[in-house]
């Protein structure tokens, strides 16, 4: 794991749920953790190229902002990789992962509406010569708040 | 939304998709990989679509107020902090008593998302989806466990179908980066 100081991790747990929507949330999240906003700018940029953050931005629910849905497909273990390329350029996917499962690819396809959506679902569909395992969302009971780290925990041998 | 990768399908400009205008998405495109790290990130994302940055703001406020956005924050990166098992565990539960248990399940320590999806019978019985994570998959089997016992006899089977490889994370992102460890 990353090397992380007290700030690393004080920036880190204060802003994984809310970073202020003002003209200048770097000044403010100084502020609140007494620090400048030029050190908190430099950490922020060092934990993102260190890989510690993904990124410092917006969330999307996809569901809202366009429609999405998770899907799967069951091929086999040779043809995994040649597979997931042709899902990889497909227009639309934003997400894949191999899973250990009779259905071992499992990706999200994306698109402005319903009605795009099907049919980036049929256009791949057809190029993979396989059928899809549609599984869209019907309820989600998660409100993704972010994830408490537990530093200490970490820390254990 | 979210169409990175797909240049060729331009919506109409005055087309509004789910109460989003052709400037909104312009935004949510600009901003999905990360906010630039500089003193006025909005400045600095309005300024290529000739938008000012309280522009960029208010409409940002906008999307948060109708769900659009969840939340704007700095996004961890799970696997470079030591969560290297991410386990999707998949359960049948009984559909009268899915959405209370579901909202209880979702509470419980390393559970990141759950969702309630549609089962494909035969093929696949599965109707909640609850993502676990953990540094060791014994600590996965560990809060699989402790779903098993929540949901008792309301659960007739599950599975967890952990992940043995990245093959993408957006576009954008993976331009960025190697995969993380396998």
């Amino acid at each position: 794991m990353a090397e992380l100081d007290a700030l690393d991790r004080r920036l880190i747990d204060a802003f994984q749920r809310d970073l202020p929507l003002c003209p200048r949330p770097f000044a403010a999240m100084a502020e609140r953790l007494g620090v400048s906003e030029a050190q908190v700018v430099q950490r922020l940029q060092a934990l993102q190229r260190c890989e510690v953050l993904s990124r410092v931005g917006p969330v999307f629910d996809h569901a809202r902002a366009g429609a999405s849905l998770l899907a799967a497909v069951s091929v086999p273990e040779a043809e995994r990789d040649a597979v997931a390329a042709a899902i990889n350029r497909s227009p639309g996917v934003n997400h894949n992962y191999a899973r250990e499962h009779r259905y071992n690819l499992w990706f999200v396809m994306t698109a402005a509406d319903e009605v795009q959506l099907e049919a980036r679902l049929e256009a791949l569909e057809e190029e993979l010569g396989r059928p899809l395992l549609r599984l869209p969302m019907v309820e989600g009971y998660h409100i993704d708040l972010g994830f408490p780290i537990p530093w200490a925990e970490l820390e254990a041998p | 939304m979210s169409d990175s990768t797909c240049p060729s399908e331009p919506l109409a400009e005055d087309a509004s998709v789910n109460g989003l205008d052709a400037i909104d998405r312009a935004i949510v495109l600009a901003t999905q990989a990360g906010l630039p790290l500089v003193p006025d990130p909005w400045g600095a994302v309005g300024r290529p679509l000739g938008l000012a940055g309280d522009e960029v703001r208010a409409r940002m406020q906008r999307m948060i107020d109708s769900g659009v956005i969840r939340r704007i924050a700095a996004v961890p990166n799970h696997y470079r902090l030591g969560y290297v098992a991410n386990g999707m565990s998949v359960w049948d539960v009984d559909d009268a008593r899915i959405d209370r248990l579901g909202r209880e399940v979702a509470a419980v320590p390393g559970v990141s998302h759950c969702y309630r999806r549609p089962r494909h019978l035969p093929d696949w019985p599965y109707n909640l989806f609850v993502m676990l994570h953990g540094h060791t998959r014994d600590e996965v089997e560990r809060q699989a466990e402790a779903l098993r016992e929540r949901l008792g006899d309301a659960c007739r089977d599950h599975r967890i179908l952990y992940s043995t490889r990245i093959l993408k994370k957006t576009g954008l992102r993976l331009a960025r980066r190697p995969g993380p460890p396998r």
